[in-house]
């Protein structure tokens, strides 16, 4: 049957019943399961002791009109093929999500809640998460939140889903709100120093300019602007800059640029966007105009957590194998409520165990 | 069934003898304030839904966070049910007091606490109003994006508890989509930390699952939200039309051509009579439906979309569209709408709200639906609609005074809010649940659904003393329900396709 879906791994398809058999079957057996989609992250988290469940047969498209904003798709369904069919359309998932070497898929997205380079000026993958449908621990297959974009009946269920990394639920479908392509890009090079360029995205931050993505690789700010074509001559008149290659942002959403080859390993550090950093025990690439640091190090993951921790946030290990935990453990109080959260909606330990934390 | 709080439906509460539990918090919180008196307690009976009515056991006032966390230990100790209130303009009843439980007023945490220009984020106590957090920013040309109507007397902490909305949510967001950090304390008194002052926390993300959990699950003791700059200008088009299916379609239309307005509201003709004869908006009282589209942003971006808006709403068979001339003409074209509620309580001894949100593609469906109901029920039915998101406020027209009326006025809005699950909307897009929609929660969602949401509360409050009888029905009360509202055997609406 397996095979059967790898060999025609195109076709579209509603799996959603032989999935709820096999979470029932995995539930009564107390087996855990890996859930694992286009393998694209599989650098991200813990590693996971379970059976292997595929969901790439899961796919297709179930709704998408693009006057309402909305689209929904299947769990198993090709990052890809959703961004190309929202492209024809002039729409885009706006928080930019990377697809990685092997091609991420839509439940994939949403359960690790990876976003790109126009996420503080847009918002994060749970930001556009309107809905879900989740496989749940009592063997149910549920629908939570919509296809319209105010809903507070309930609890935000599809918003907890988002970056949950599957550990509360087999996530089968998926709607986002989405928004239209800008009417016009323009990527910009400056010749700056980090610090200039932290300080000017401080400045620029408080201002209504069209940008969209900003950051510092090292050599220069870099700078793109969207909006529509007046905005962006403006911006460009006042905030200067030669005109770059447009394939930056790509290149480093998807970790391809230079600085990632270096051999050590990476960490993401998310800090407050008006904080300093003390020197940095290796080299950092500045992202997300300030607020998210890339950083090439040996350090021991302490330091490197304590320096995130005094600029309001946090640092993830993203190479596998350095640290037990490449997320920054919690404290005490909130991570037993997370132990709880755990408990009470997959009280087998079935979906993922292990994958964000140790014993949850 | 009684849609005050019923034990019988909605679980049994401990009883609690009101002078030891005075005695108890006295000797525990010496400094706290303490109301008791039936004349004290009165003013705190209801919240914005006047209708519904309960005098609480207690009402308690603290000013600082370890007052806060004693009165929820000693409750949780004592089993005793504990409702959080803001600044009670809820119209969902979701402040609506219990006899025997404690109303936990944060009123009095109303200090801003920091606002951070170069970080874009201002740090406030729950009992901030709304509004006062823009103000607060003003000086440094930056905002707080979401604007509920009753911005002038909302708090952050009720925002937060209901994921408050407004009518730029379209372009925007909702409150959880402007929150950086909230600090809360849990039922047991303990102090936890969601979100940070990064765009990210990491575990769960619990910010966005207590943003609207209506005070079920913690209390807010502080806010962090996000401040934007000022949008440069802001423009608004107002359109008429000679059909609601017209102008319905327009706004698919301004959608469909690439273009995400600051604000987009559309009013039919009763409500545009209702806020004309009241504001004198220069509203056109003879057009079936108006459009308020708000375009804002840089200049030559909204120059450029006004024309492209304008193109648009002539096509799509406007009979009229004009731009307000000016900053002035703007603001009066706005006040109509953001009065439009007051000006239909001028039209009628009272009115009832509904928040339906629906896919726009069936809004000629539920209008037509609306309608019938309308008729059917023999009450006046006035439409204020935040179009761009789909977000519905059936104003229904009815005199409390008229034995009756009441009740079926409240019927009417169950059945136009089934109406919006029945095309695959919600019940509530920003008001929230609370007490008003407990039964509509059940047409929403399965029993497996409820059972879910049972399990995130539990998870948090085990013993479900945190807002009882709000927001997620018990099972109990869903069958009762289910059984009084299936007229024999059939479903409301059996022409409308299930999904």
């Amino acid at each position: 049957m397996t095979t059967e879906v790898a060999q025609d791994a195109a076709r579209d398809q509603d799996l959603g019943a032989e999935w709820l058999d096999r979470v029932n079957a995995a539930l009564s057996a107390g087996r855990p399961l890996h859930i694992q989609g286009g393998g694209s992250k599989g650098f991200y988290g813990r590693p996971v002791e379970g059976e292997a469940f595929d969901t790439r047969g899961h796919r297709g498209i179930v709704s998408y009109d693009p006057t309402e904003l909305v689209v929904t798709a299947r769990a198993g369904t090709p990052l890809a093929t959703l961004e190309t069919e929202l492209a024809a359309a002039g729409q885009m998932l706006a928080f930019e999500p990377p697809h990685g070497v092997l091609g991420a898929t839509v439940g994939g997205t949403v359960a690790a809640a990876l976003s790109g380079p126009r996420r503080p000026w847009v918002g994060s993958v749970r930001d556009f998460v309107l809905g879900c449908r989740v496989i749940t621990g009592e063997g149910k297959h549920l629908r939570f939140g919509g296809e319209v974009m105010k809903n507070v009946a309930g609890y935000d269920v599809s918003r907890l889903m988002a970056g949950s990394l599957g550990c509360l639920g087999l996530i089968t479908e998926v709607s986002f709100k989405v928004l239209p392509c800008p009417r016009h890009r323009l990527d910009l090079r400056l010749e700056i120093s980090a610090e200039d360029a932290i300080a000017r995205f401080a400045e620029w931050g408080q201002q209504p300019l069209p940008i969209s993505a900003a950051c510092h690789d090292g050599s220069a700010l870099m700078l793109r602007l969207e909006g529509g074509e007046g905005s962006v001559a403006d911006a460009h008149r006042r905030l200067g800059g030669e005109v770059a290659s447009a394939a930056f942002w790509s290149e480093l959403n998807e970790r391809r640029l230079p600085f990632f080859a270096d051999p050590r390993p990476l960490w993401r550090l998310s800090i407050g966007n008006d904080r300093r950093l003390p020197a940095l025990p290796g080299d950092q690439l500045v992202d997300w105009g300030g607020a998210q640091r890339w950083l090439k190090s040996d350090a021991p993951a302490e330091q490197i957590r304590d320096i995130a921790s005094a600029a309001g946030g946090h640092a993830t290990c993203l190479t596998a194998g350095i640290t037990d935990s490449p997320f920054q453990p919690l404290p005490d109080v909130l991570m037993r409520y997370h132990r709880q959260l755990k408990a009470r909606l997959d009280p087998k330990g079935i979906f993922n165990p292990g994958r964000m934390y140790a014993g949850l | 069934m009684n849609i005050l709080y019923d034990e019988r439906v909605d679980g049994a509460l401990t009883r609690v003898d009101q002078a030891a539990l005075l005695a108890e918090l006295r000797t525990g919180i010496p400094d706290l304030t303490i109301l008791y008196r039936r004349e004290d307690l009165k003013p705190y009976e209801c919240d914005g839904l006047a209708a519904y009515r309960t005098t609480p056991l207690l009402v308690v006032l603290p000013e600082r966070v370890e007052q806060v966390a004693a009165v929820l230990k000693l409750c949780h100790q004592r089993k005793v049910p504990v409702v959080a209130r803001g600044a009670g303009t809820g119209l969902s009843g979701g402040a609506l007091p219990l006899e025997q439980g404690v109303l936990l007023v944060m009123a009095r945490f109303n200090r801003i606490l920091e606002v951070n220009p170069a970080g874009r984020y201002a740090r406030v106590q729950p009992g901030v109003r709304n509004l006062a957090i823009s103000q607060a920013a003003a000086p440094y040309e930056l905002y707080y994006a979401p604007d509920p109507s009753s911005q002038i007397a909302c708090s952050i902490g009720g925002n937060v508890a209901e994921n408050a909305g407004g009518v730029h949510c379209l372009k925007y967001g909702l409150t959880v989509h402007n929150l950086l950090k909230v600090e809360i304390l849990t039922i047991e008194g303990e102090r936890v930390t969601l979100g940070a002052d990064a765009l990210d926390a990491p575990g769960f993300d619990l910010l966005a699952l207590f943003t609207g959990s209506e005070g079920m699950l913690g209390v807010v003791t502080e806010v962090t939200v996000k401040l934007l700059p000022k949008p440069q200008v802001a423009r608004v088009l107002m359109a008429s039309f000679d059909s609601v299916d017209k102008a319905g379609r327009a706004v698919g239309d301004i959608i469909g051509a690439g273009i995400i307005p600051g604000g987009l509201e559309m009013m039919d003709k009763l409500a545009i009579q209702a806020a004309e004869d009241f504001i004198h908006a220069g509203y056109p009282v003879e057009a079936e439906a108006i459009l308020l589209c708000e375009l804002d942003g840089v200049e030559s971006d909204v120059q450029e979309d006004i024309e492209r808006v304008r193109a648009v709403l002539d096509k799509a068979g406007a009979t009229a569209v004009s731009l307000a001339r000016d900053e002035a003409e703007r603001v009066k074209f706005w006040a109509g709408r953001k009065n439009a509620f007051p000006a239909v309580g001028r039209m009628s001894p009272d009115y009832y709200c509904m928040d339906g949100t629906i896919p726009r593609r069936h809004l000629p469906t539920v209008l037509q639906g609306t309608a019938d109901l309308s008729q059917q029920y023999g009450l006046r039915v006035a439409n204020v609609f935040h179009a761009g998101d789909g977000n519905m406020h059936p104003l229904i027209l009815f005199d409390a005074n008229v034995p009756g009326e009441l009740e079926r006025a409240e019927e009417l809005g169950g059945r136009i809010l089934e109406l919006c699950v029945a095309v695959g909307g919600t019940i509530t897009g920003e008001h929230g649940v609370g007490r008003e929609k407990i039964n509509q929660m059940c047409v929403q969602f399965n029993s497996d659904e409820l059972r879910f949401f049972h399990a995130v509360k539990a998870a948090f409050d085990a013993d479900g003393l945190l807002n009882p009888g709000k927001n997620i029905p018990t099972l109990h009360r869903c069958a009762e329900f289910g059984a009084m509202h299936v007229h024999q055997g059939k479903l409301p609406f059996p022409e409308l396709e299930r999904f």
